[in-house]
Formats: C-alpha cells, structure tokens, sequence
C-alpha cells in the first residue's frame, strides 16, 4: 500500500510561490535580462564591428579562392603564377585579420557573458535571502541553488555566441538578399516564397521549444532537490535501510529529467532539419526555375551558376539563426526562471529609505490585536494583544502548536500578521528598517544553523566584526569556556557540514554565543536550549539572565524552569493569550498554566 | 563568514601530457555503453557527410548533362526539370535523414549516459559511510551529480557531426589522391598543424577548466549552505554578508570561465584559419604543377573546391577538441567520487532472533577524523584523491566504552551535552564502525551482519529529525509494507495522530522539504512513529523528544511503556521522566562510562550524574527560596 510516492507534482502547478515557468514572453525575458546583466549590453558596439569584420573575412576567402581559380588557374592562356601567388598572400592576411579579429570578439564576449552572469548570480543569490521564510520555504534548497547555478549556466552559450550569431547572421542575411535581388528579382522572389513557410513553422515551433526547455529546467531542480535528500538525509536513510527506496525517489526525478531533456532536444532538432529541408529545397527550386529562365535566355548559365552560391550564402546564416533561436529558447528557459526569483516580490520587505530608524536602548514590545494565518490555512493566532515593557523577561507557554513560535516568528519580522500591528517603541515593525530591526532585535531559532567552518567563525556570524578576544570573552560571560576548552582545537574548531561534527546540544550552545555576541536590546529564544543538559541549561540561563537585566528577552520554552525564572508569564493556547502574569500569581490559579506547571514538577520530583 | 574565511586556497592541479588520450578514451567508453545509438548515430553522420559531398557532386552532375545543353539547346522537358529537382530532393533526403539520425541519436545517448552517470554517483552517495559525507559539502555533490556529468557527456553533442567531417575528409582525401598524390599530401598537412595547435590548446585548457569545474562546485555549495541556513541569516540580519561570501567564490568563477574564454578564443580561430589556409597552399602549389604542365586547371579546381566545402564543417572537429578538456575534467571529478573507496563492509549474517534484542559493545573506541583541508574532487591527475585530501587528525570521541543493554531493558544513557552519546548510539546501530572493539547484537558481530540487517531490528530516533519530501503516511511507513491502521496505531503511540488529524489531508498531506511546514516538535513525533511502526526489537531514542512540551513527553512515554514488551529500549535522556523509565542508567563524560547502576545507585554514587539530573529541582528550590526572601524582607 505504501508505494513511495517518489514522483511530485510539477513544480509550480504546486507549492512554489516563487516566479518563472511560462508567464513571460521571449522577448521580454531577454529586455529583462539584459536589463538585469548591463554587462552584456556593455561595448557591445565595438564587438559587433569587429564581428562584421571577421564575417566579411569569412565570406570573401571563397570569393578570393573562387577569383583565384577562375583568373588565375584558368586564366585564358594558361595559370597566372604572379596572380595566383599575390592573391594567395592577399587571401593569407585576411585569414589572419579574421582569425585576429575573432579571437578579439571571443574574449569581449566571454567577459561580457561571465561578468554579466555573474551580476545576475548575485542579484538572484540577494533577492532569494530577501524573499520572506514563508516563501523560501515553498521550493526546495535543490531547487533554489539551481536557479543560481545550472539555471545561469545554460544561459552562458546563448550571451556568448548566440546572441552576436544571430545578429551576424541578420546582417549577412541582409547582404545575401541584397546581391540576389541585384543578380535577379525574381529568383529572389522565388527564394523568399520558398522560405516563407519556414517562418511560420519558427513561429509554431517557438514556443513549444520554450515550453520543453521550462519543463527541462523545472526537473533539473527537482532532481537536485531528490539529490540533495540523499545526501542531507544521510543519517536517517542509513538508520532505516532506506536506500533502495530513496534510490527509486532519486532514479525517478533522474528519469523524468532524461526524458524531458531528450524531448526538447528532439523538438529542437526537428525545428533544424525543418529548416534545413527548406533550404536544399529552395537550392531544387532555384535550379529548376533557373534552368527555364537560362533556356529562354532571361539570365546567363554563369549567372545561374552565381546565384546558386548566393542562396548558399542565404540559406547558411537562415539555418544558423533557426539553431540560435532553438537555443535561445534554452537560455530563455533558464533566464526565466532566474528573472522569475528576481521578480518575485519580497513580501516581508525592508522599507529602506523610508524606514524608520531606531536608537539603540531599553525596548518595549506591543502587538495590537494581532492575528496570524498562513496563506490559505487557518488562523493559528488571533486576538493578541500584549505589552511587553523594557528591562522585562518574558517566556511563552503553550503546547505544541500552540502559536508559541508564531509569536516569535511575528515579533523578530520574520513574517507579517495577517491583521493587527506589532510595534517596536511605538512604531510598526513593517516602518522599522531592516538593519536597525536585526540590530535591536535577535532571535535564536531551535535548530540554528551553523556554516561549514571554524567555531570562532560560526559565532563571530552574530557580529562580524568581533575578534577571537570578543568571542572568548562571551563564551567565558556564558560559561562556556569549559566546554569549549574541551573541543579538540577550542575556537579554531570546524564543525563539518551544517555543524554536524557537534551534537545538536552543542549546536544549540553555538547559536546562544552567536546571538549573545550579536548584543541585541531584544533576545528572542525559541526553544533554544531544548537539547541541551540541563546543568548546562541552567547555567545558561542564569548567565543570560545576569547579562540580559536591562535588556527585554522573550523566551519559548517547553520546559518551565525558564518560565520560572522570567518576570512574565504568557501562556497561549489554540492560538490565543489566555494567561498572563508572574509564575507565582498564575501557578495558584488553576488555569491552563497550573495544569503545564503540575506535570513539570511531577517530572522532576520523581526519583531525586 | 568573512570574505575571506569563505575563499578557500585552491591547489593548482597539475597539467596533463594525456588530456586527448584520456578524453578520446572517455568518448570510447561512452560509445560502448550506449552501442546501439551511438553505431546509428555515426550511421547517420555518415549518411549526411556523404549526402552534403553528393550535393556538389549532383549540382555539377545536373549542371553538366542537363543544364548545360538546355541552354545551348534553347529548349528544356519538363521531363528533364524534374530530374533535377528529383535528384537534389533525394540527396537532401539522405542528408535529412542522416541528420536526424545523427542528432537524435547522440543527444540520446548523451542523455543516457548522463542519466546513467548521475545513477551510479547517487548510488555511491547513498553507499559512502558517513564520514565521507562529513568530508564533502552537500552542495559541491550536488555540483558533482549534475554539473561534472553534464561536462563529461556534453561532447556527444557535436561528436557525431566531426565524426562525420572525419569522413568527409577521407572522402575528399581519396579524390584528392585519386588527382594528384602530390597536392594531397600538402592539403594533408593541416591535419598534423590541426594535432599540434591541438595539444597545445589542450595542456593549457585542462588546468583552467579544473579550476572552473571546482569553482562551480564551490558556487554551488555556498549557495546550498547559505539557503539552507535561511532562517539564521534572516533572523541575524546577515543578508549582506552573505551576499558577499557568494561574490567571492562568483567572481572566482567569473574570472576563472573568462581565463577558459581566453584560451578557447584563441583556439577556435585557429582551429578554423588551419584548413583554410591550407586551401590556399593547395592553390599555390597546383599552380605551380599546372604551369609545369603536371595538372589541368580543372584538376586542381576540382581540389580546391574539395578543401572549400569542409571549410564550415571542420569547425565541428574543434568544437570536439575543445569539449574534451572538460569531458575529461568532469569525468575525473565524477570518477572521483565512484572509485571513493572506505564503504562499509557488510557480512551475510541474519540476526535472526526473536522477541527483544541484545545489544553488547566492548570496550569501543571512535575517533573522528578532523579534516583540515578540503578534499578537491578529481583534482589529481592519475590515482584518486589521496594527494589531494588535506592533513587529517583524529579526534578522540569515544574511549575504551563497554555497553551492555540485555534483551528487554530499558537503558538510560546520560551525560552533559557533547560527552559521545550520540556517538555511541550510533555505532551500537553501525552507522559507523569503532576503530577498535566489537558491537554485537544478539551476539553476532554487526560486521558480519548483512546489508540492511540492522534497520530490520532496530530503530533510532536520532535527535535531529530528518524528514523526506512526501506524505506524513510516506514518511512513517519508508516504503516498508505496513498498512494504514498500523501508522494510525503508531502515529497514536507517538501522540501525533492530534496534529496530523489537523492536516489538510490527514496522513496523506505532503509535509515539504525537510518537513518545513512542521514544528520541530511535530516532526520529532513523526520521526517517532517512523520507529514504532517497524515493531523494533530494539529501540534508541536520542532525546528524542526535546522540542516535545513536558505534558505531550509523558505520555509519548506511557505510550511508550506498553508497547515495549518485546523491545529492548536505549534511550539517551536528560530528564528525570525519561531517566525514570530505564532499569538502568550508563553515565558518559568525555566518552568515557564514568558510571552506571540503578538511578538510585548512580545518583547517590556519582555527583556528576546528580548535578546533571536534579539541575532543574534544584534550580527551582533556589529560586522558591529567593522569593521567600524576597517576601520576607
């Protein structure tokens, strides 16, 4: 009955609040781009010149070597040695020039392409930190690093070749039709009428590629999210013997992948050779109506013969430019999905400028019938209102699932309430600027997260611009200094990929010294002490509470000796403030908190 | 954080003699695993190569037996025009179809292979002990099973086309040796200047695209730390350093593809001006023999016609030659990882008993191996990574420990945060091996113990939960065949039938990512009744439940206590509700059993062990007695 239900629905059409499958049209995702990436556009001028150079080049060495053959070899009264030898040097330095040339507009271009990928990298990379938990939260992290990697990636050969091809390519289009017109009108005519098609099928063809190369990007990040599973989930697979199965969850986004891959690329193929049919079609065509057009002695045989080499010319940039628009519609696809993160507003927004800045001091905490509901569920807080005044310790109570988190989630801005304000000194927290906001205020989540690096690093991350002296003096002022003495190389420490080389406890002691040394006027602990022994535990609180007086610190705790020890008491249950007062004026008075508080203390009376 | 912690230094790797030889040898493995489409596929570039010199060759044929007396004829059969619209339909045909058939082909077999690649590399991931994985950032394999495999096989997209250039030229060799050997011989000379302009290109590419390949997978990590550390940078306000971390290794990047952009653009016009100018030395020296008398004009005409229609097409031959250096380079990084060796060795063994199971460790020891470098995938040239992994150092976690949990026990391990008892419960259940001592359940040695022997007994509740990106239902059963009413059963025990019931569709609600949309809490008991449900023989909680409110603990527990009966429980605490439940309580400090006995003994006996459980009460009493003061004065 319990298939792994290894395949997801397509992203986007799920889940995923964050932009970029089909919404924008070709031409716009590339204004976008190129407004994104001004690299690009950067000296393009002086590329192009040099481009049309190097492509004249490319079309008069067959016209040297065809002026060569047929004036020097075959000159009337045998080869012109002197000719042929002048035109072969003459024919020598412009290979040289274009091949000069060339390389010139390879390396203005690679540096334009990566600069300007590199600055869309970035501006993703900032808007995706930017974008609310919430909405972060809607992709995987596979996902989200795609769209700063491979997604860029598949751009880089359209803005290093493909965009200048193409415009090469219009200009010797441009060239080609003029001599055919000049050569014969209606020739030309009739090669136009050939293609004429041809631009019908593109405009079919287009967006079915655009949509084949989404879907290819769309499973690439499910693949690496699938990856990513096996891989930060290491322990857990191991512990269950879940291989085979995490193996199939994986093998199936990698099918899908393989299978989405191929089939653009078979569209793009089919949108290739049905150009290319056109072409040697047209070459049948021209012949044939050429050959009744010689016979009734309208042009020469030479001139048929001359025109043919110019629907070569014709036909050559037109197959080019169907190849860079198949892969244009690749690196739209990829350009989409990097716009798409970019465009996405940020819904809990720094106001910036505008913003309100605050001095730093004593803080006091209001939230004004504030109620909370995720986007399309229910309401997991309402009615709130609470003052928390300044130089107050204050902890949240409540079951699990109460709204604890929610309130804390609320106060520190992480998300926005649904209704009601939540104000800071007086002033709505969505007026505050960001970075007075995270200076006044600090949270420690329950898992907090610690980098692959040293543990002096990791803490220094509270406030970077403390040194190994600052960092050893916090650990010592929480009394730390003990345990970290005890770590194989103290502060130097690395703590492996997401900390994992230390214990959750350990982690969660981490994140204490982290915001501890970031010196917040408000401290929010969420849970931030759950894994930790309670000697310890207790030797931290006492710690924080000494360093914190003159401070306000709100503290969500399961277990109430943190209550114990805080000035206020809120307890909440079913998204509601029910109780709220001192430990010792709300334990007597047979509410929801004596209840909590009954069967703490029964923990830990037994056996000591 | 800084910038510069976050650069780390890159060895150079070393330039290889052998990049061509290497990389035409990944190109032949390739085409042998994927024979059939790669054998259709040059079928196909044989088919257009022949077709595009049968298109000169018909233009002319048609211009001369036709054409040509038509005009001087005056007068033209419609039965005459359609030969010659026939005849060029059917070349373009053949050509037409060779395309297709080379393009599809070769885009599937690339595709294939890739897919096949990115198989067995997940495979190693899942294979590879968990050290390898503390070794390697999860981004950089991420990078591994997507970009270097990508690099590896991308050269199958134009291999079939300068496949079929190949043939052009011996086509348009043989005709050329059929007119003149001579003039052959020095149109053949570009193929030498095309190896040697080659193997320069490739002793200078290979080293840069190492580099970049390596950057990649540095951009990637970063990005994977750094979103996955979200919450933290968000709440810490660190957006714009991180920012800045992320610049750093981009313009890395940057810099280093531009460095590849240099090279490859000097490359290319190379690769193209070769075969040109070659044509022109064809010209000079067919002048030279028509003036002597040797040859007729049309002859040499006819040769240098030959060089001219390759002129485009050999392109598609530098293309390959410049893909090889990163084929080679993304095969190296991917071959890294499946030669990675140091797997877990597993034996044949069951354990085959019934009813609770015995678990007995002797006198184990655990170090972790600290590295102080980073390991470079593929960075090395000839053998495997050793030379390229950074000094290590061991890290002494676990000494000399000897854990006996009799069958049907409940036992308490207990000791200050980061004293080894994750460390411990971990190899009791073998997701590491000791580096010396013995782990035996139900007295067999878990080294002989088969693949997957081990989870079919016992079950972990590891402290930090790790949740699939699937239903609550899916997350429970794993894919084991347990049916509905027995997750409801277990959801129950663990006391999360309450909250999933809340769910908007109840068990079958896909929980995100990690199960993001779950409280830590929530996903403890989840992670829970993942254990329950399999009916363990044996059971090893690690605190699990410390993001669990006191009241929902006590009766995870109760639940727990009747349904232990036939398990044998190991159960790492702090709390005294939890302690309470075990008959016997092992006390770590430092990795070391400083005790162990019944709580009342070790609580007597040992005051590390007091200190640690009755911090809570006495912290409490403390402050009762403050207030009283307080009052008081």
């Amino acid at each position: 009955m319990t298939a792994p239900t290894a395949r997801r629905e397509p992203e986007g059409t799920e889940g995923s609040r964050i932009g970029g499958s089909q919404e924008m049209g070709t031409l716009d995702t590339l204004r976008r781009g190129f407004e994104l990436s001004p690299e690009l556009r950067r000296g393009l001028g002086v590329t192009v010149v040099l481009a049309l150079v190097a492509t004249v080049g490319r079309v008069l060495i067959p016209f040297v070597v065809q002026q060569t053959t047929d004036n020097g070899i075959m000159a009337t009264g045998g080869p012109d040695v002197g000719f042929v030898l002048t035109a072969i040097l003459l024919a020598a330095g412009v290979v040289l020039l274009t091949s000069f040339a060339q390389y010139l507009v390879n390396l203005r271009l690679f540096k334009a392409a990566e600069s300007g990928l590199a600055t869309l990298r970035m501006t993703a990379f900032r808007h995706i930190h930017d974008l609310s938990v919430l909405t972060q939260s809607t992709e995987r992290r596979g996902a989200l690093v795609s769209r700063v990697t491979s997604d860029v990636d598949t751009i880089s050969m359209f803005v290093q070749f493909g965009g200048l091809m193409l415009l090469i390519s219009t200009a010797q289009i441009v060239v080609a039709t003029t001599l055919m017109v000049v050569y014969s009108p209606l020739l030309a005519g009739v090669v136009y009428l050939c293609f004429l098609p041809l631009v019908v099928l593109i405009r079919w063809f287009q967006p079915m590629l655009g949509r084949a190369y989404g879907e290819v990007r769309a499973r690439v990040g499910d693949m690496l999210g699938a990856i990513s599973e096996s891989v930060v989930g290491a322990v857990t697979i191991r512990a269950y013997g879940v291989e085979e199965r995490t193996a199939a969850r994986m093998d199936a986004a990698i099918e899908d992948h393989r299978r989405s891959a191929i089939r653009a690329q078979v569209r793009s193929v089919l949108a290739f050779v049905s150009g290319q049919s056109f072409a040697g079609l047209t070459t049948a065509v021209v012949l044939v109506v050429g050959t009744v057009l010689a016979v009734d002695g309208r042009i020469s045989l030479g001139e048929l013969l001359a025109f043919l080499f110019l629907v070569n010319l014709f036909t050559q940039p037109v197959l080019m430019a169907t190849e860079i628009l198949n892969e244009m519609q690749n690196a739209v696809a990829g350009w989409r999905r990097v716009i798409g993160v970019i465009d996405t507003p940020a819904d809990v927004a720094d106001p910036g400028e505008e913003g309100v800045d605050q001095e730093r001091g004593p803080i006091t905490v209001e939230f004004e019938d504030v109620a909370y509901a995720y986007p399309g569920g229910e309401t997991v807080l309402r009615d709130v209102d609470v003052t928390i005044a300044p130089r107050t310790r204050v902890a949240i109570v409540g079951e699990t699932g109460s709204g604890k988190t929610t309130m804390a989630k609320l106060l520190t801005r992480l998300m926005d309430p649904t209704s009601g304000r939540v104000l800071l000194d007086g002033v709505d927290l969505r007026a505050l600027r960001f970075d007075s906001l995270r200076r006044r205020v600090v949270m420690v989540p329950q898992e907090g997260f610690l980098f692959d690096q040293t543990l002096v690093d990791n803490i220094r991350f509270g406030k970077p611009t403390a040194n190994d002296e600052d960092v050893a003096l916090a650990l010592t002022e929480l009394g730390l200094d003990s345990w970290v003495e005890g770590l194989p190389h103290g502060l130097q420490t690395q703590v492996g990929q997401r900390g994992e080389s230390l214990s959750a406890g350990e982690r969660q002691l981490v994140a204490i010294a982290r915001a501890y040394l970031a010196d917040p006027d408000l401290l929010v602990l969420d849970e931030a002490t759950s894994a930790v022994d309670p000697s310890t535990e207790v030797r931290i609180q006492r710690a924080l509470e000494g360093l914190t007086r003159g401070r306000t610190s709100v503290a969500i705790a399961h277990r109430l000796s943190t209550a114990e020890a805080a000035d206020t008491v809120i307890v909440v249950d079913q998204g509601r403030v029910v109780e709220e007062g001192p430990h010792r004026d709300l334990v007597g008075r047979g509410g929801v908190y004596t209840a909590m508080y009954a069967s703490w203390a029964s923990q830990q009376q037994e056996g000591s | 954080m800084t910038a510069a912690s976050a650069s780390r230094p890159l060895t150079p790797p070393r330039p290889s003699r052998a990049v061509l030889r290497q990389g035409l040898a990944v190109i032949w493995s390739g085409m042998r695993r994927q024979r059939l489409l790669s054998t259709v596929a040059v079928v196909g570039a044989v088919l257009w190569a022949s077709a595009t010199v049968a298109t000169a060759w018909a233009i002319g044929h048609v211009t001369g037996t036709i054409i040509t007396p038509a005009v001087t004829a005056g007068s033209v059969t419609s039965a005459e025009l359609w030969t010659i619209f026939l005849l060029l339909a059917a070349v373009l045909l053949v050509n037409v179809v060779g395309v297709i058939l080379r393009r599809v082909m070769a885009t599937m077999a690339g595709f294939n292979l890739q897919a096949g690649d990115r198989r067995k590399v997940t495979r190693q991931y899942l294979r590879l002990p968990l050290t390898w994985h503390h070794a390697h950032p999860s981004g950089q394999l991420l990078s591994n099973a997507h970009s270097d495999i990508e690099a590896t096989w991308q050269v199958f997209n134009p291999l079939p086309m300068a496949i079929g250039v190949v043939v052009m030229l011996v086509i348009a060799g043989v005709q050329m040796f059929v007119v003149d050997p001579l003039l052959a011989f020095i149109g053949l000379l570009v193929f030498p200047g095309l190896f040697a302009a080659n193997l320069v290109f490739q002793r200078f590419m290979s080293p840069l695209i190492t580099r970049a390949q390596q950057l990649r997978a540095e951009v990637s990590e970063v990005a994977h730390e750094s979103f996955e550390a979200g919450l933290v940078v968000k709440a810490m306000g660190r957006e714009r350093e991180e920012t800045d971390r992320f610049r750093v290794v981009t313009h890395d990047l940057r810099d280093s593809l531009i460095a590849v952009g240099r090279t490859r653009g000097v490359f290319e016009p190379v690769i193209e001006a070769i075969p040109t100018l070659g044509t022109l030395a064809v010209i000079g020296a067919g002048t030279a023999r028509v003036a002597s008398g040797d040859l007729t004009a049309a002859e040499v005409v006819q040769v240098a016609y030959l060089f001219s229609i390759l002129a485009f097409p050999v392109r598609a031959l530098g293309w390959v030659l410049a893909e090889i250096p990163r084929s080679v380079v993304g095969h190296r990084r991917v071959d890294a990882v499946l030669r990675a060796g140091g797997s877990m060795e597993y034996g044949r063994h069951e354990v085959t008993g019934a009813g609770p199971a015995h678990s007995r460790s002797d006198t184990v020891e655990f170090a972790y191996v600290s590295q102080v470098g980073r390991e470079q995938l593929g960075a090395d040239v000839d053998h495997g990574s050793v030379a390229a992994q950074g000094p290590t150092e061991r890290v002494p976690a676990i000494r000399g420990v000897t854990l006996d949990v009799p069958a049907g026990s409940t036992t308490a391990l207990v000791g200050p945060t980061g004293s080894g008892k994750s460390t411990l419960t971990n190899i009791v259940l073998r997701l590491v091996d000791p580096d010396s001592g013995t782990v035996q359940l139900d007295g067999i040695d878990l080294r002989e113990v088969r693949r997957g022997g081990v989870p079919d007994v016992a079950a972990l509740v590891s402290q930090q939960t790790f949740m699939f990106d699937d239903t609550v239902l899916g997350n429970v059963a794993l894919g084991t065949d347990v049916t509905r009413e027995q997750v409801e059963e277990s959801l129950r025990i663990a006391r999360a039938d309450g909250f999933v019931d809340h769910l908007p569709h109840g068990m079958d609600t896909e929980i995100g990512e990690r199960g993001g949309t779950l409280s830590g809490g929530q996903r403890q008991r989840i992670a829970l009744a993942r254990a329950i449900v399999r009916r363990p023989r044996m059971l090893v909680l690690d605190d699990a439940t410390s993001a669990v409110d006191p009241s929902v603990e006590q009766a995870i527990l109760k639940g727990l206590r009747e349904a232990r009966d036939g398990m044998t429980v190991l159960v790492v605490a702090y709390r005294m509700a939890t302690i309470t439940l075990a008959d016997h309580v092992v006390y770590l400090e430092r990795g070391e059993v400083v005790d162990q006995g019944s709580h009342a003994e070790v609580l007597e006996r040992c005051s590390g062990y007091a200190d640690l459980v009755n911090a809570y009460s006495r912290e409490a009493a403390e402050r009762a007695a403050l207030a009283a003061e307080e009052e008081g004065s």
